[in-house]
């Protein structure tokens, strides 16, 4: 009797607590529901407004829909300003920081984690320190050499910048991934006579494809974005990448929104497509680049 | 083997290309900033030693001190939505369903240019049609602020973007090192009987202190460096309300011409920079790091 008793207590306690607990994860849902919310409400605005025309952006509601969707927005702006121009110029600045950068960082990480040296861990700390550096510290004495070696306004001012400005955090991506790369295999080309380079070049750097890959989509963001270099070195609009390009553009459109609107979704189309397309990597190389595996 | 991966030129090919060019992009500027720092130059002209009466200059600057107070702020406020972040995080990765997918979407405007971002929100911003004033007015308030060109507001405005810009970043980031905990050692506190608040204060708040620390300097030294959203979207404005370290040295070199000053500025913030990473490593040092076996 007594023991019924208690037990029937105790489911009492565990239902209430078992509801508790439904109700505690009911709300935590909530609160995760309602971040991703805000952290969507912006751009689902600004797809809005991009498909409006100037008169129905002042007279519906923010989140009404566009009465007739104007795509034509997208194709004003792509042939009246330069976007097609600055676009090109972001693929090319873009691309070609991104290869420099992960053969480079590549080589540095191939000699720091396999190669035996004594300075090692010194030449490390020198790439890691440049992470906590401002780019604003070295702009002025940037834009004194590039205007000697006569860089500005050339799409080397820019590539040469990004390429040493992500070598740190690449080399920090890579870093994990040739940590636990297996030493038998080395070894076995080393005993069959093989050459360090050849080595490196047939047989390393295909097993590293995957954090090459991972590395190089963050460098990619990084730089398709990048904005203060662009802004001190490129003055000539024909250089100008899709940034600062449309920095500029979105001045001559003070009160045309849809205008402004259609211009920044072409300039974040492409993230979102990579986005959409290697979330996990994107991930991946964000937590392994900040935080040392 | 050994004497195929200490051999010195080998090492020299794979390292000192990159060594040469950060050192040329970062190492090498940053010096010559402190020595520009000395020299009163317009950029065009020639330089003309003055000592140190930048420096001088500098720290009697009123309105220098007070994008130092800005910066500060910032960083401080970032710092401390630190710890939300850190709760969110802990609540992804305990068994919620869609983790993963709350972490990308959360992340997504980390992903895009700081200029779009600026735009967008200067949109959201906007006094007579931005969605928050249209919204405010809607609820009845019949005279909200205009946010950007307000003293009062500014700086608070300037910051909800940055939170909705890094948000994401952080969480995921202590996701990833939550994730890494062995299961094993939450379910052997689980039998024994621990509560999920013990589990999360004793447990996994101690393994994850290093990448806390980590995220600390990255927020503290990010902060300091702040610059494109500002620099869009406000200027520094109005009338310096609204400045941060490295957009008032902008405006004095690269808008005022006095390269001299801006220079010593910009070595004045890669102290700072460097001075708060290393405080930061010193307060949070602990003298042995806990490990999971």
């Amino acid at each position: 009797m007594k023991v019924a008793l208690e037990t029937g207590v105790h489911r009492k306690v565990a239902t209430s607590r078992t509801a508790a607990r439904k109700i505690g994860s009911a709300v935590l849902y909530i609160v995760l529901i309602a971040i991703a919310i805000l952290q969507l409400l912006p751009l689902v605005w600004l797809l809005f407004f991009s498909l409006k025309n100037s008169q129905e952006i002042f007279d519906l509601a923010p989140f009404a829909l566009p009465r007739h969707p104007k795509w034509e927005n997208y194709s004003d702006v792509w042939s009246s300003g330069n976007i097609d121009r600055y676009f090109i110029n972001s693929v090319v600045v873009t691309l070609g920081s991104v290869v420099l950068t992960i053969l480079l960082a590549s080589f540095v990480t191939y000699a720091v984690t396999r190669m035996r040296w004594k300075l090692s861990s010194f030449v490390l700390g020198i790439f890691m320190l440049g992470m906590m550096i401002p780019v604003h510290s070295t702009l002025i004495p940037l834009y004194n050499l590039y205007e000697k070696l006569d860089f500005i306004n050339k799409y080397h001012s820019l590539i040469v910048s990004y390429t040493a400005f992500n070598l740190p955090i690449t080399i920090m991506i890579m870093l994990g991934f040739y940590a636990v790369l297996p030493k038998e295999v080395e070894e076995a080309a080393i005993m069959d006579g093989c050459s360090i380079n050849r080595l490196f070049f047939q047989i390393i750097l295909p097993m590293t494809m995957s954090v090459m890959m991972t590395a190089a989509i963050i460098n990619m963001i990084y730089n398709w974005n990048e904005f203060i270099f662009v802004n001190t070195f490129i003055s000539s609009d024909s250089l100008k990448t899709l940034t600062v390009g449309v920095q500029n553009f979105i001045g001559q459109y003070q009160a045309n929104w849809g205008a402004i609107g259609a211009t920044l979704m072409i300039s974040i189309l492409p993230i979102m497509v990579v986005f959409l397309l290697l979330s996990n990597r994107i991930v991946e190389g964000l937590a392994a680049g900040s935080v040392k595996g | 083997m050994d004497k195929v991966m200490s051999n010195k030129w080998i090492i020299a090919l794979y390292v000192l290309p990159s060594i040469i060019l950060i050192m040329a992009v970062i190492y090498v500027p940053i010096v010559l900033t402190g020595y520009y720092g000395l020299m009163d130059w317009d950029g065009v002209s020639s330089m003309k030693f003055i000592g140190l009466d930048n420096y001088v200059a500098l720290f009697k600057d009123h309105a220098f001190w007070e994008s130092v107070g800005h910066s500060f702020l910032f960083a401080l406020l970032s710092t401390l939505s630190l710890a939300v972040y850190l709760i969110v995080a802990m609540v992804l990765a305990g068994n919620i369903k869609g983790a993963n997918l709350f972490r990308k979407i959360y992340l997504l405007p980390m992903l895009l240019s700081s200029v779009a971002i600026a735009q967008l929100w200067m949109k959201v911003y906007h006094p007579t049609s931005g969605i928050l004033n249209t919204t405010l007015v809607s609820l009845g308030f019949s005279d909200p602020p205009a946010w950007l060109s307000d003293t009062k507001y500014v700086l608070g405005a300037l910051f909800v973007p940055i939170l909705w810009q890094y948000a994401g970043f952080y969480i995921l980031i202590y996701y990833a090192a939550l994730k890494n905990i062995p299961n094993t050692l939450v379910e052997a506190a689980l039998i024994d009987g621990a509560t999920h608040r013990q589990i999360a204060y004793r447990i996994k708040l101690p393994l994850i202190t290093e990448v806390i620390k980590v995220t600390i300097v990255l927020s503290v030294v990010g902060s300091l460096k702040y610059f494109d959203l500002i620099y869009v979207m406000t200027g520094g404005g109005p009338n310096g309300a609204s400045d941060v370290m490295a957009s008032y040295m902008y405006q004095r070199a690269f808008k005022g011409f006095d390269f001299g000053y801006g220079s010593a500025i910009g070595f004045f913030l890669l102290i700072i920079c460097l001075a708060a990473t290393w405080i930061i490593r010193k307060l949070t040092a602990t003298k042995d790091s806990i490990q999971y076996s």
